[in-house]
């Protein structure tokens, strides 16, 4: 008969208990740098414009002028670029993703749904620089030519379709905003749109209710919350693009009133400024901009991920 | 014979020996004229030349064991097998003497007329009054909403329990109480057929009763088809009653056939066919 | 084929009646059902447009020379030379990121898969959510200020920033993967008096390997293509010699791309053209390579 064991060699656990703690430890530090990452990426771009921040205070948030030469600077006329490149931009984007998303969810044949979602997925992955490039170089003559006077013959009496068209600006920026923000806000609609019941939109036809009036009454208001955090996800893509913006919205310091004329955003001008700065104090202001455009970028971001959280939350409630 | 002899290897001849219609005194109309419907989902079939007359004013019962293709009938009834794609069906289904699956029919009016509640209760995730009116507005039947809602609810025996409720979320409700909202929405609509499967399976016991009284009020004013794997309840609400089985094809297929259709007290005292009285009776299913 | 009597009796007849609601109501859903399709097929048609512009422009660029040669200043002002250098930047890149990336990504998933307590791990969920939505120029600029101030430019500056571009990808794919791992797994580990840490790194870890292939050519595709980390970390390169080390600036193909983009004589817009054929080819081949991964992973697991 064999002796039961009355206590464990404690050589074997003792080894087992470092190779545990030293796991815990490891993962628990990789776990905590990623948090401090955060911290540490803000701490260094406040830090980097604290020289701009003591000269001009937040004043910068509200002067338009930037000029190296007299070391005066101000975030005013790319605040104005941002806001209204994203805001363009999200206007097209989101009805076309949400689009897309029903048609694929809802309304293609089973056999192409695959194919064409990868499509569009495709177009997500296409990097900034190369659509920056087309816009440059295809887009830029077709919005001069083609799109630009097509809108003034229409729309010329408004002052935003006015003046000359050119190949880079503020339009020109948003259109390649909207070919960047449509996969991503697609892809998260279509998530939604596949997870809705089916029995709920089968009790919608059993009424006698067409498709889009399905669509309308009980899918759209069923998926409303993450539909508002895809777009501002989307939202967050187009803040934040810097590349393919610069390439073509064609850099100037203002505030424009037409949207052919040509502009810049806060992540444009950054990267517009890449080769050097002529002074401290211009660097230091490209990172009040970075800082500027980070506060902006986290407060989106944060807000799409929370409700992105709560609507997880309630609908597992709800079922 | 065996029993399972009794259900498989029919021979042809005797399927169509059942196409007896039940003893109907002349005041019975027609609403429903089935003739030889059978659908099968791609190469897979479902039911198999069905045909039998469903009257006005009665609650006919749907019986059968599992996969003989009750739900399926009594989705082509509304045209709802419609959405899904690889759906096939052939014979016809008249409705006071047109087929619904003639060319020129739109299924949105369809299920107009022939309203749908289902297993599991599927309100809207909107309160309780907008679950009624959705599909009024929808269909353009806005004129005094309210009225209209109260007496949808008051058909479903709602409405005293929702009447000072109406804007909360219809979620919050019980289970019973849904199922009753569900059957109060498609109401609303005025249909002239409301058809309901397996309405109350999902539901605890009083839940269960309180549809099948209302199922009883209900067929004064609409005629009502249900389908049920509960044979107590077809016993308990149905004036007719089509008991479904299942028939094995010879390339080892199986489909679901009308075995035998008769007024429920008939089925369940003297079924005219052996099936019928081996299920009724609990010997299998 | 219906049979309809002479006299459709009204109730019937109620299938058949259009009134102008009913029309408008099939109206309104046929535009709808349109929109819908347009849109796809514009998104698709862009896709094609792009992709087709750049293998039609990009095309006469190509040569064994394009390829193998970097690009040689001529005092003509035209592209001269291949890219080279580009190429062999965007490789260091690439391996520098994912060096960093990797190890800290999967010893993250770990930790919020396995150790962290529910909360914690929702924190960190979280942050990695969060790092991938910073903006990639906000990235370069924080990277700037860390080691460039200091150091100058270098390839691992660059490196750098496209780590934390890529961690989060990398931590996603593999906590998704960790979760697919059966608890039977772990029970079995622990039922044998085996520590966690064997049962996680003998056990778990292996069985993830395939879903942290996935996210690491993930973020490859995603790194691989970013052009704003790298212009204030490693733009001011020698580009017309190949360097292998990385504690210098290096070129890169995204990089290329931007500059040639910007200068006037239309050679270097079809050099400029054809790496982004060659960044472009090698992105859809990363990424269809990380979806076949990704399917064959969720097999695996859920068998």
């Amino acid at each position: 008969m064999t002796a039961v064991p009355t206590e464990f060699p404690a050589g074997r656990r003792f080894g087992d208990r470092i190779g545990d703690n030293a796991l815990y430890a490891i993962t628990a530090a990789a776990g905590a740098g990623v948090v401090v990452l955060i911290g540490a990426v803000a701490w260094k771009v406040f830090d980097g414009s604290s020289l701009a921040f003591s000269d001009f205070g937040l004043g910068f948030l509200v002067h338009s002028v930037w000029d190296p030469v007299h070391n005066e600077f101000g975030a005013l006329s790319f605040i104005y670029g941002t806001a209204v490149t994203s805001f363009i931009a999200l206007l097209l984007a989101a009805p076309i993703a949400i689009g897309i998303a029903l048609y694929l969810t809802e309304l293609a044949p089973r056999a192409i749904r695959e194919t064409v979602g990868a499509l569009v997925e495709m177009l997500a992955a296409i990097p900034s620089v190369i659509l920056g490039l087309w816009g440059i170089l295809v887009l830029g003559p077709f919005m001069l030519n083609h799109l630009e006077p097509w809108l003034q013959s229409f729309l010329g009496w408004i002052p935003l379709f006015s003046g000359d068209p050119s190949q880079k600006g503020i339009l020109s920026a948003s259109i390649v905003l909207t070919i960047m923000a449509v996969p991503i806000i697609a892809s998260v609609a279509r998530e939604l749109f596949v997870r809705v019941p089916a029995e709920l939109k089968d009790g919608a036809r059993a009424l006698g209710a067409t498709r889009w009036e399905v669509v309308r009454g009980v899918v759209l208001q069923y998926t409303r919350a993450g539909l508002g955090a895809a777009v501002i996800l989307g939202l967050g893509r187009a803040l934040g693009e810097a590349i393919a913006v610069t390439q073509v919205i064609g850099g100037t310091v203002n505030i424009p009133s037409s949207l052919f004329e040509s502009g810049d955003t806060l992540a444009s001008r950054i990267a517009a400024q890449y080769q050097g700065s002529a002074s401290n104090l211009q660097t230091s202001s490209l990172f009040y901009l970075a800082a500027i455009l980070l506060v902006f970028s986290l407060i989106i971001n944060l807000i799409a991920q929370l409700i992105v959280r709560r609507f997880e939350h309630t609908h597992i409630g709800a079922s | 014979m065996t029993q399972a002899d009794t259900m498989v290897n029919v021979a042809p001849i005797e399927i169509a020996q059942r196409r007896e219609r039940p003893q109907t005194p002349t005041l019975r109309e027609t609403v429903f004229d089935i003739r030889n419907l059978s659908v099968s989902y791609g190469k897979t079939p479902a039911i198999k030349d069905v045909s039998f007359e469903i009257y006005r004013n009665q609650v006919t019962a749907i019986i059968g064991p599992s996969g003989c293709g009750k739900s399926t009938f009594i989705r082509t009834l509304n045209r709802m097998n419609d959405l899904v794609p690889s759906a096939n069906v052939e014979g016809e289904v008249l409705y006071h003497g047109v087929d619904l699956y003639g060319t020129k029919v739109d299924p949105v009016q369809v299920r107009r007329r022939i309203g749908m509640v289902f297993q599991k209760p599927n309100p809207f995730p909107k309160s309780i009054y907008d679950n009624v009116a959705w599909g009024l507005r929808v269909l353009g039947m806005k004129d005094k909403l309210d009225d209209r809602v109260k007496r949808a609810l008051e058909q479903a025996a709602l409405w005293d329990d929702v009447r000072h409720r109406l804007k909360k979320n219809a979620l919050g409700l019980s289970g019973g109480q849904q199922q009753r909202l569900c059957i109060a929405r498609a109401l609303a609509v005025e249909p002239e057929v409301l058809l309901m499967d397996e309405p109350a399976s999902a539901l605890d016991p009083i839940a269960t009763a309180r549809i099948e009284d209302l199922m009883h009020d209900l067929k004064n004013e609409y005629t009502i088809v249900v389908v049920t794997h509960n044979m107590q309840q077809a016993a308990r609400v149905a004036d007719m009653t089509a008991f479904f089985g299942l028939e094995v094809l010879p390339d080892k297929s199986r489909t679901g056939i009308l075995v035998e259709y008769d007024a429920t007290q008939k089925i369940f005292t003297q079924p005219s066919d052996k099936r019928t009285e081996d299920y009724v009776t609990g010997r299998f299913g | 084929m219906s049979t309809t009597p002479p006299n459709i009796d009204p109730r019937a007849a109620a299938l058949f009646q259009t009134d102008g609601r009913l029309r408008r109501r099939r109206i309104v859903n046929r535009l709808m059902e349109a929109l819908g399709t347009i849109a796809s097929l514009a998104a698709v048609a862009v896709l094609v447009i792009v992709v087709a512009s750049v293998v039609k422009n990009g095309w006469g660029a190509f040569s064994v020379e394009f390829f193998t040669t970097s690009p040689s200043l001529s005092g003509f002002g035209t592209a001269e030379g291949g890219i080279l250098s580009s190429i062999v930047g965007s490789i260091l890149l690439v391996v520098i990121a994912t060096i960093f990336a990797l190890p800290i990504g999967v010893l993250v998933a770990i930790f919020v898969s396995e150790v962290a307590p529910r909360k914690v791990a929702d924190v960190i969920r979280l942050a990695l959510d969060v790092i991938n939505g910073l903006p990639t120029i906000v990235t370069g600029i924080f990277i700037f200020s860390v080691l460039v101030l200091a150091q100058g430019q270098s390839a691992i500056a660059g490196g750098l920033a496209l780590a934390i571009i890529g961690l989060p990808l990398i931590a996603r794919s593999a906590q998704e993967v960790l979760r697919l791992v059966p608890t039977s797994y772990r029970e079995a580990g622990l039922a044998l008096g085996a520590p966690r840490w064997r049962t996680i790194l003998g056990v778990i870890l292996p069985t993830s390997l395939g879903g942290i292939l996935t996210g690491t050519t993930l973020a490859i595709a995603r790194v691989a293509g970013e052009t704003a980390p790298l212009l204030f970390t490693t733009s001011l390169a020698v580009t017309t010699s190949v360097t292998w080390d990385p504690t210098q600036p290096v070129q890169s193909m995204p990089l290329t791309i931007f500059q040639y983009a910007e200068q006037p004589d239309p050679s270097f817009h079809e050099q400029a053209w054809a790496t982004g054929a060659v960044l472009l080819a090698f992105v859809l081949v990363v990424s269809l390579i990380s979806k076949f991964l990704l399917a064959r992973s969720r097999r695996k697991l859920t068998q």
